[in-house]
């Protein structure tokens, strides 16, 4: 249970300092839902099904295509034949349903606000980089910077990620099934990393905040990343999200290691009033 | 940025002129001034194949007649320097009026007959082999392909490579693929920065070692040949060289019947890895790869200061 004053998440150390005033979230109630999307936002079906065959397309014509059935009220699209074409399904403030039957090349599924995206193959570099809500699962693996400055929603890799996984992340949750590569975490500010299988050096390195969960061996912790005691509600948490994404380790989640900002670095909030005048 | 890729089969030789022009057009997006290809065909006993230019694309473009009156001086010159050297031309070729393909027949030292060729004005050699052919010039993978006709090029395996020039000029001398001069059969294609290009290369102009440009990727070709010449294996000339190199690169490095890779301790430079049974092809990006398999692959990303090696 938090205690009296402190949110669950700073609890679990998801982040330490108070959030009084650094939170730009706006608070929506269930009578204000109208509020969660954006004005501009299609109005789509998702039982409205259409299928988008990519073979002889550009990736512009690619994304006109899935713009055009939104418009016309589709809310489930299947992109068959990406080839592992580059910056495809970019820029989709809609809540809305994506299967692509295939793979992605760079930069695929970038700026993301709301839809859920399942992917059967591969991506390739900067794999849902600033999404701010919605879901992409990816089934096989991913290259370098998967998830770079993410703000929100759940970004999954079944498979093994390339380097620097979640630089710069700054909130949301990243969930890879297998192995990351070196420099992951670094400079994250906030939101949650798992790695079921091992990480390669420099992990976390000059991260600010947020938490870094690792299932198997950590190569090397980067500067100022330091290990936390996992809690109950890590746990507990671990559990359900990965138990989400059929990625739950049959041993349980017992055996991850919680890696978190030593705060000794850059982080401002150690210094005095002072002081924040001088390094700002 | 530049684009790299590669290609090696493990049974027998392909028709991979066609795919590795297939998987260098689709990289063109990465560097549209100029291709290279670094091909591996069937060698022959006590041949070499001997591709050299006599002058750059662009000295063309200025009309008149005294560069072509210049080119057939230049390869009147060559035709001396061989036969004064007692190579046996046993065919000749002409992609273009500036480029010339040697089959010879030659059982003297390599650093001598480069040197030679080298002396005359204008004349650069691109490789001397038992089974590389490296073949560079301006233009996308189809145009230098087409020039070349290399789009039937049997062979079991090649590097590519497509170039945005950004340190040196769009010319076919800072072109890649890299030959090391003088040894037989070791090409090299390299994306990234080498750092202490100047110190290595000092170190290894001090030790004999000849350089053809100015460029840091050839460094990494006569680095790699002078490692395989004292008894060292390639893979831990890969892996030595991520120790001694400073930089960002990943580079792929073949020989006579080799193939390699390496990435640097960043991990900064793409790769994408497919390995099936019988074919191994690398390249920046996955879409070149889908170039030649078309069909839905599993692939990889190599991790930083990863090193392989595949046999043909």
């Amino acid at each position: 249970m938090a205690g009296v004053g402190e949110s669950v998440s700073t609890q679990m150390g998801m982040h330490t300092e108070p959030l009084t005033g650094r939170d730009i979230k706006t608070k929506f109630t269930l009578e204000n839902e109208g509020g969660f999307g954006y004005h501009f936002a299609r109005d789509v079906d998702f039982n409205r099904r259409a299928e988008i065959d990519c073979a002889d397309l550009s990736p512009t014509e690619i994304n006109d295509k899935i713009r055009d059935l939104m418009d016309s009220g589709h809310g489930s699209i299947v992109i068959r034949n990406p080839g592992a074409r580059h910056s495809l399904v970019v820029g989709i403030l809609n809540r809305m349903n994506i299967i692509v039957d295939g793979s992605l090349g760079y930069f695929g599924c970038g700026l993301l606000d709301g839809p859920t995206v399942r992917i059967s193959g591969r991506v390739g570099w900067s794999f849902g980089e600033n999404m701010m809500a919605g879901v992409c699962v990816v089934e096989k693996n991913a290259g370098s910077t998967f998830g770079a400055a993410l703000r929100g929603g759940d970004l999954v890799c079944k498979g093994s990620v390339g380097s620097r996984t979640g630089i710069d992340q700054k909130g949301g949750t990243i969930i890879v099934g297998g192995d990351t590569g070196a420099f992951s975490g670094f400079m994250m500010q906030r939101g949650r990393m798992v790695v079921c299988g091992n990480a390669g050096k420099n992990l976390g390195d000059s991260m600010y905040d947020g938490t870094i969960y690792i299932g198997g061996k950590i190569q090397d912790l980067g500067v100022d990343a330091v290990p936390a005691d996992l809690t109950d509600l890590d746990r507990a948490w671990l559990t359900r999200k990965l138990g989400m994404y059929e990625l739950l380790p049959e041993q349980g989640v017992d055996r991850f290691t919680k890696i978190v900002a030593g705060k000794q670095l850059w982080s401002y909030d150690n210094l005095e009033p002072t002081e924040k005048k001088l390094v700002l | 940025m530049c684009g790299i890729a590669g290609l090696i089969y493990r049974d027998g030789a392909r028709n991979i002129g066609a795919e590795m022009t297939a998987m260098l057009q689709a990289l063109k997006h990465r560097g549209p001034d100029s291709t290279g290809f670094a091909m591996y065909g069937a060698p022959g006993p006590n041949e070499y194949i001997l591709r050299f230019k006599v002058a750059e694309k662009e000295d063309l473009g200025g009309g008149g007649t005294k560069i072509h009156r210049a080119i057939a001086e230049r390869k009147a010159a060559v035709d001396a320097v061989l036969e004064e050297l007692g190579v046996d031309v046993l065919e000749l070729d002409e992609p273009t009026e500036y480029s010339l393909r040697c089959r010879i027949s030659y059982d003297g030292g390599l650093k001598a007959l480069a040197d030679r060729i080298e002396e005359v004005e204008g004349a650069e050699i691109l490789s001397i082999g038992n089974a590389l052919e490296l073949v560079k010039d301006l233009g996308d993978a189809a145009d230098v392909s087409g020039a070349y006709s290399l789009g039937g090029f049997t062979g079991t395996h090649g590097i590519g490579h497509t170039r945005m020039a950004t340190e040196s000029d769009v010319d076919i001398r800072s072109a890649h693929p890299y030959w090391a001069y003088p040894y037989n059969d070791i090409a090299v294609v390299h994306n990234g920065q080498i750092t202490n290009y100047w110190l290595m290369r000092r170190q290894l102009e001090r030790e004999g070692q000849r350089f053809v440009s100015d460029c840091d990727s050839e460094l990494l070709a006569v680095y790699t040949a002078v490692n395989l010449e004292k008894g060292v294996t390639l893979e831990e000339s890969l892996r030595r060289s991520i120790d001694e190199i400073d930089g960002v690169f990943t580079y792929l490095l073949a020989t006579g019947n080799e193939l390699g890779m390496a990435k640097d301790t960043m991990a900064a430079k793409p790769m994408v890895l497919y390995e099936a049974d019988d074919l191994v092809a690398l390249a920046s990006e996955e879409v070149a790869i889908r170039a030649i398999v078309p069909h839905e692959i599993d692939t990889t990303d190599p991790y930083d200061e990863e090193v392989r090696v595949w046999q043909a």
